[in-house]
């Protein structure tokens, strides 16, 4: 058997990953990767609670359903706005989209 | 270490290797495949977590169609895939300080907290009770039904913001 804690670890560092890519690329599109990266991380770390410690229950199965669901929302969302960025601009560097800076 | 441990390695080392790469790829498009193969880590993790369900709508919907989409993006956005530039931005040292401090800061509660050790077996019929409470109005009839119509919005949202204005 496989502690939880091994899991826990694994989805902490997978999101410390994500963390990483979303302070340090310069893509856009990089950017929305290292998000799922950590969603994913999240989703991982939200199975592996329920397997070990509520399997009677089905709350963290549908905990984890429901992250999927606006994950899939949010690249729907993002990758539009990057196409509408890129069309108006030719650019998806987020060092030169700084239309709000001051 | 058993079979079990030994297969579970496997799939971490994957997981994190593959993700590590998707962060610093170079190039935007090998960077997907890498996120394709991080995304089947996961689904593998969610196999030996007795979650099929999960990692079947994982393969679906992450590698399926949330992974095309980006590809999509990356070939619609192809002037930026012909002189890609420095990958990262000049903060990335500082950015590599608080991700690696985080996961120091993260790794030792996790590793001292006292979890329990054995677990009960997932009843045969988990995947039946994952849909019957998906339509239960006593759990979780009311989110999945917001989740759909928020799901609806996002694609309205999309359309509307990705097309182009004349």
């Amino acid at each position: 058997m496989v502690p939880l804690s091994w899991y826990l670890l694994v989805a902490a560092a997978l999101f410390c990953i994500g963390v990483y890519g979303v302070l340090a690329r310069r893509n856009a599109i990089a950017i929305l990767m290292a998000i799922e990266l950590m969603l994913n991380a999240v989703n991982l770390s939200l199975v592996a609670f329920w397997r070990y410690l509520h399997p009677a229950t089905t709350t963290g199965q549908v905990f984890a359903l429901f992250v999927l669901v606006v994950a899939a929302a949010e690249a729907a969302a993002g990758l539009a706005l990057i196409i509408s960025i890129y069309r108006n601009r030719e650019t998806v560097d987020v060092e030169n989209i700084d239309l709000l800076k001051g | 270490m058993t079979l079990i441990q030994a297969v579970f390695a496997l799939f971490a080392i994957l997981t994190l290797g593959a993700g590590l790469l998707t962060v610093l790829s170079r190039h935007l498009f090998h960077a997907v495949l890498y996120l394709i193969l991080s995304l089947l880590g996961v689904a593998g993790l969610f196999v030996l977590l007795e979650a099929e369900f999960l990692a079947g709508v994982q393969v679906l919907i992450y590698i399926g169609a949330i992974s095309i989409l980006i590809i999509f993006a990356v070939m619609l956005t192809r002037g930026m895939a012909r002189n890609p530039g420095p990958p990262l931005n000049n903060q990335s040292l500082a950015a590599a300080v608080i991700a690696g401090l985080f996961f120091v800061l993260l790794a030792p509660v996790i590793a001292g907290f006292p979890w329990p050790q054995t677990t009960r077996g997932v009843p045969a019929d988990a995947i039946e009770a994952l849909g019957r409470s998906l339509v239960d109005p006593n759990q979780f009839a009311l989110p999945f039904e917001l989740a759909s119509v928020m799901i609806l919005a996002a694609l309205i949202g999309a359309i509307f913001i990705a097309r182009e204005k004349r």
